[in-house]
C-alpha cells in the first residue's frame, strides 16, 4: 500500500469531482502560465539588450532627432568601441492592423553590433549593396510570405508617402527570444528622400547606439557623451540599453501590474475551488479518519492523507495545465505575432506554475487536516451510521 | 468463572460532558474488574453511558477522574500520542458499521493494524491470511467492501480487530446492522475467539440474544454498573 496508494484511491473516489478539480486547475494554470508568459515577453528587450551597448537620444525626447555629426564625436569618446545610428520609421504595410516595428538603420555598423541578428553573408552582401535594400525577421517574412526579392510598400506615418524597398535579407534571430517580426533598410536611402524633399529631419537620427569595450564603463561612458553635448542645441541622454528599454516598458506599467494582478487572482480563484473540494472530501470521511486514528494511526497519518490527496489532485491539474500550456501559447503567438513578437515560455513560468499549484494543495488542505486531526474519535465515530 | 488476575482494573471511574454550561454526567463512579478470557457484555438503555465505558477502556476518550488499568498499563496518564500506540498494540475493535476503509480491499483493510507494527511485508501478509482463516474469507480476500455482505463486512472487521493479536477486543453493537442469521455468525466466531483463542471480549449491546453468549452481563444506567448473572435474564 499503502499511504500513496490510499491517497491515489481516495482521490478517484468521487470521479466527477475530482475531475472537474483537475479541469479547473489545469484551466487555472494554463491561464496563469500564458500571463506570465504575457508579462515575461513585455520584459523581453530588457532581458536580452546586451550590457556592453548603449543608446543616445534627445534629451528632451525620443521624437527630436540628433545631428548626424554627433557620430564622430562620439566615436572619439574613451572607452566606444563602435557606433550605429537609427530612426524610428513608423511605416503601415496594408493598414494599421498589420503592424510592426520598421526602422532605417547603417546596416553594416547594426548588423556588426548585434550578434543576435543572424544573417548569411551572401544576403548581408546584397543588402549592403541594394540601397533600397531591406531585412526582415524571419517570422515577419513568413507572416506574409515575402521572398527574397520582393518589392515591399510602405506607407509612411512619420514620413510621408510611399516607400518601395527589395527584400534582400531574412534574419533569425541567434536565441529564441530574439525578435524575428523587425523590419530594417537603410538610413541612407531615408536620408537622401528627406534631403530631397527638404525636410527638417535630413542629417537626423532617432539615436546613436553605442557599442562600449566592457560593460563596466557603461556610466562613465555615458556621462562623458552627455557632457560632450552639454549647452548644445541637441542635449542628450545615454543609457544602457537595458535602461532604455525599460523606460518604454514603465509607459505600459499599469497594464503589466494589472496582468501580474489576475494572474494572482486566479491562484486564489483556484485555491478555493481546491479548498472547497478537499473541505467536502474531508468531511465526508471524518468518520473514516477517526477509525484510522482509533487503530492507532496518529495525526501525522490523516495529515498525511489529506495534504498528500490535495497535493495529488492539484498537481495533476497542474500537469495538465503545463502540457496544455505550449500548444495554447503557439496558438497565442501566431494569432497575436503583431503586438508578441517572442511567445516563449519560459522555465521560470514553469517553475512559477509548479511553485503556484503546491501553495494551493497544500493551503487548501490546512483547514481539512486541522479539523480532521484535532476532532475527538469519539466524536468522529459518531458520524458514521 | 475464571481465576486469573484482571486484565482490565477501573477504579473510581467518573465521566460527564459539557453542553454549553450545562454538565452531563455519564458515569457515576465506576469500578469494575475484567479478568483475563472473560466475555463480559454491557447493557443498558440508550443514554445510559455503555459506549462511553467502552471508549473510556479502549483508550479513545478521556475521563474525569478515576484509573483504568489494561494489561498492567494506567492508560489515564497517557498522552494522545502515547494512547494512539497502545491502542495499536493492544485494543481491536469491532463497530456497528463495521468501518471498513471502502477503497481498499478485505486484505488490505485487515493489513491496516499492522502497518504501524514494524513487521515485514511477509510477516504482515501472513497474520492477515491467519486472520481472515480465522474469520473463514481467505475467499474474499481481495473484495472490497461494498462487494461484501453485512456479515461478511463485520467478519473482515473482526479479523482485522484480532490480527494485531491484542489484549482485549472492544465491540461496540457488532450485530445491530446485521440480519438474525448474519448476527448469529458474528456471535458464533466471538464465542469462538474467546473459548478457541483465550481473547477477552467486552461487548456492547442491546441485544439480550448476543448478550446471553457473554460470561457476565452487566447493566449501566444513568451512569451506575450493576452486574448480573445470565440467570436474570
Amino acid at each position: 500500500m499503502h499511504i500513496i496508494k490510499l491517497i491515489y484511491k481516495n482521490a478517484f473516489r468521487h470521479k466527477l469531482r475530482t475531475s472537474l478539480t483537475i479541469l479547473g486547475v489545469a484551466i487555472a494554470i494554463l491561464a496563469f502560465g500564458l500571463l506570465r508568459t504575457v508579462i515575461s515577453t513585455w520584459y523581453l528587450g530588457v532581458e536580452t539588450a546586451s550590457a556592453s551597448r548603449l543608446v543616445t537620444r534627445n534629451a528632451v525626447s525620443l521624437v527630436f532627432p540628433l545631428p548626424l555629426a554627433y557620430k564622430e564625436k562620439i566615436r572619439q569618446i574613451d572607452g566606444v568601441k563602435g557606433i550605429s545610428y537609427g530612426t524610428w520609421f513608423g511605416g503601415i504595410y496594408i493598414d494599421e492592423k498589420h503592424f510592426f516595428a520598421n526602422y532605417a538603420v547603417e546596416p553594416k555598423t547594426y548588423l556588426a553590433m548585434f550578434p543576435e541578428i543572424i544573417l548569411s553573408p551572401d544576403q548581408k552582401a546584397a543588402v549592403f549593396r541594394d540601397r533600397k535594400g531591406a531585412v526582415a525577421g524571419r517570422k515577419l517574412a513568413e507572416r506574409y510570405g515575402w521572398k527574397l526579392g520582393d518589392i515591399i510598400t510602405l506607407k509612411g506615418t512619420i514620413f510621408p508617402g510611399n516607400w518601395d524597398f527589395v527584400l534582400r535579407g531574412i534574419y533569425k534571430g541567434r536565441d529564441e527570444n530574439v525578435d524575428e517580426t523587425a523590419f530594417l533598410f537603410h538610413w541612407e536611402y531615408l536620408n537622401e528622400a528627406l534631403k530631397k524633399a527638404g525636410r527638417s529631419w535630413a542629417d537626423q537620427v532617432g539615436w546613436y547606439m553605442i557599442e562600449i569595450t566592457h560593460p563596466d564603463l557603461a556610466a562613465d561612458v555615458s556621462v562623458r557623451i552627455d557632457k560632450t553635448f552639454k549647452n548644445s542645441l541637441a542635449e542628450t541622454l545615454t543609457e544602457t540599453e537595458k535602461a532604455f528599454t525599460l523606460s518604454f516598458i514603465s509607459m505600459t506599467e499599469a497594464i503589466v501590474i494589472a496582468i501580474q494582478l489576475v494572474s494572482f487572482v486566479i491562484i486564489f480563484i483556484i485555491l478555493a475551488v481546491v479548498a472547497n473540494t478537499m473541505a467536502m472530501t474531508a468531511r465526508e470521511r471524518i468518520g473514516e479518519y477517526a477509525i484510522l486514528k482509533t487503530l492507532g494511526f496518529g495525526g501525522f497519518h490523516v495529515s498525511g492523507l489529506i495534504f498528500g490527496e490535495s497535493i495529488f489532485i492539484t498537481m495533476l491539474g497542474a500537469s495538465l495545465g503545463i502540457l496544455l500550456t505550449f500548444p495554447a501559447a503557439k496558438i497565442f503567438s501566431k494569432e497575436l505575432s503583431t503586438y508578441f513578437p517572442v511567445f516563449n515560455i519560459e522555465r521560470e513560468t514553469i517553475v512559477m506554475d509548479i511553485v503556484a499549484s503546491f501553495f494551493v494543495g497544500f493551503v487548501a488542505a490546512l483547514f481539512p487536516t486541522w479539523t480532521a486531526v484535532k476532532i475527538r474519535i469519539a466524536d468522529g465515530l459518531r458520524r458514521i451510521g | 468463572m475464571n481465576q486469573k488476575p484482571p486484565i482490565v482494573e477501573i477504579r473510581s471511574l467518573y465521566k460527564s460532558y459539557r453542553r454549553g454550561s450545562q454538565v452531563i454526567p455519564v458515569l457515576n463512579d465506576i469500578s469494575l474488574d475484567i479478568k483475563e478470557g472473560e466475555f463480559l457484555a454491557l447493557m443498558g438503555p440508550s443514554g445510559s453511558g455503555k459506549t462511553t465505558l467502552l471508549n473510556l477502556i479502549a483508550g479513545i476518550d478521556k475521563a474525569d477522574s478515576g484509573t483504568i488499568h489494561v494489561g498492567g498499563v494506567d492508560i489515564t496518564s497517557l498522552s494522545e500520542t502515547e494512547l494512539a500506540h497502545w491502542r495499536a498494540l493492544h485494543v481491536g475493535f469491532i463497530f456497528q458499521f463495521y468501518n471498513l476503509i471502502p477503497v481498499l480491499t478485505a486484505f488490505e483493510n485487515v493489513e491496516l493494524p499492522l502497518l504501524l507494527t514494524g513487521l515485514s511485508k511477509r510477516k504482515r501478509q501472513e497474520h492477515v491470511r491467519v486472520a481472515l482463516q480465522v474469520v473463514n474469507l481467505t475467499d474474499r480476500m481481495e473484495h472490497y467492501p461494498g462487494q461484501l455482505s453485512g456479515g461478511q463486512q463485520q467478519r473482515v472487521a473482526i479479523a482485522r480487530a484480532i490480527v494485531t493479536d491484542p489484549t482485549i477486543l472492544v465491540a461496540d453493537e457488532p450485530t445491530g446492522d446485521l440480519d438474525r442469521i448474519s448476527a448469529n455468525d458474528v456471535l458464533g466466531l466471538m464465542e469462538r475467539l474467546v473459548h478457541e483463542l483465550g481473547k477477552t471480549i467486552i461487548l456492547v449491546t442491546h441485544d439480550p440474544r448476543a448478550a446471553k453468549k457473554a460470561h457476565i452481563i452487566m447493566h449501566l444506567d444513568k451512569g451506575v454498573l450493576n452486574a448480573h448473572n445470565q440467570t436474570d435474564l
